[in-house]
């Protein structure tokens, strides 16, 4: 049986660290390269990748 | 009078011969009949078709042997008749066990609605086999012959058509969807499907995703399609046909199925393993109608009330 974390924010991408806190964040501020982080991060934690704008990409477990 | 031969020490020939043999063969062959694995791959071929086989040859004994006992006043073998009987209340459990253990594993899985629907399916067929034997073994008996097999067919026949199954395709209409964004929100139509945060994902979901929308025929059909339990079924049956091109560590290509809370559709969504859309909304179609999840609303006196 698998134990896992879902329907929680499991880290944040974003290019302003004040923008975000209370997950693992990785500050990133250029856009292809947020893109490049969020999909490796988003494949190990076999979660999905949300863009919530401003420059902020969520990967949660569903 | 020639014969065939008894064997030494029996006592002549076996009167009721024609009831259990007759009743025991169209238990046998309904329960062949039914035991369509069709496109759910459940039970598993060949184990699961050898286990079925012969537990339906149970049923179908019991049934068979069941009015000869009683017309023979043997008491003792209609009390284990039924005992046997009620053991297939057993294979309801069976059949949830070990579609359940099979859950963790699948890569959309199949929901406990489905599971049960499934469980409650298999442990009547076998009561359907059970009455089938024994109405064609009373009506040898009873009748004649060929009077057991008609009445053992009309038995067939009624059964089946207690245990139809609605498909979704008769309450829902279901028609194609072009999957779109607008940013990053996924759409299937003008219904909002979810958030897909990386452009790699929506990239391979412009080129390869396909969609549809289920627009329920009435109101009943519109709260069957609120139940989770159904739209998970209608997801894993899709899967299961057309293969789904993810793997775990990619969940936002699994089916999905979102509502439109003001009108009452829903789009559904997914990436599968081969883009060919109709084969897509027919298998929709022929998901069928779980029981659990099967509203009624209009059927009830409030529901009426409320009807707009």
């Amino acid at each position: 049986m698998e134990v896992t974390v879902q329907k929680a924010v499991l880290a944040i991408i974003t290019d302003d660290p004040k923008k975000a806190s209370g997950a693992p964040t990785f500050v990133v501020p250029d856009e292809p390269k947020r893109q490049h982080v969020a999909r490796v991060l988003s494949r190990i934690l076999q979660g999905q990748v949300h863009d919530l704008g401003d420059g902020m990409l969520i990967v949660v477990k569903h | 009078m020639t014969g065939l031969a008894m064997p030494p020490g029996s006592n002549g020939s076996f009167p009721h011969a024609s009831a259990v043999g007759l009743g025991f063969l169209l238990g046998m062959l309904a329960r062949v009949a039914m035991l369509r694995s069709d496109y759910r791959q459940y039970p598993t071929y060949p184990h699961g078709y050898a286990s079925h086989l012969f537990l339906g040859g149970i049923a179908a004994l019991v049934g068979a042997v069941a009015i000869p006992a009683l017309l023979e006043r043997e008491w003792t073998a209609v009390t284990f008749l039924v005992l046997v009987a009620q053991q297939f209340r057993g294979i309801r459990d069976m059949e949830r066990k070990s579609l359940k253990a099979l859950e963790d594993n699948e890569l959309v899985p199949r929901g406990a609605d489905y599971i049960e629907d499934m469980a409650k399916t298999f442990e009547s067929r076998y009561y359907a086999v059970i009455f089938v034997s024994t109405v064609t073994s009373a009506g040898v008996e009873g009748v004649s012959v060929p009077g057991g097999l008609l009445l053992g067919a009309l038995a067939f026949g009624f059964s089946a058509l207690l245990m139809r199954k609605r498909r979704i395709g008769d309450i829902i209409e279901v028609k194609s969807g072009t999957p779109s964004f607008r940013g990053p929100e996924l759409y299937v139509g003008d219904i909002f499907i979810m958030n897909v945060g990386l452009e790699e994902s929506r990239r391979t979901i412009e080129e390869k995703g396909l969609g549809a929308i289920l627009i329920p025929r009435d109101e009943d059909a519109r709260d069957t399609l609120g139940s989770p339990g159904q739209r998970q079924a209608i997801v894993h049956d899709v899967q299961a046909i057309l293969g789904v091109s993810k793997e775990p560590d990619t969940p936002e290509f699994s089916p999905v199925i979102k509502r439109d809370l003001e009108t009452g559709r829903a789009g559904l969504f997914f990436v599968p393993m081969e883009k060919d859309e109709e084969p897509m909304l027919s298998v929709i179609r022929r998901v069928p109608v779980l029981e659990s999840a099967r509203r009624r609303g209009s059927r009830a006196l409030a529901g009426r009330y409320a009807a707009d």
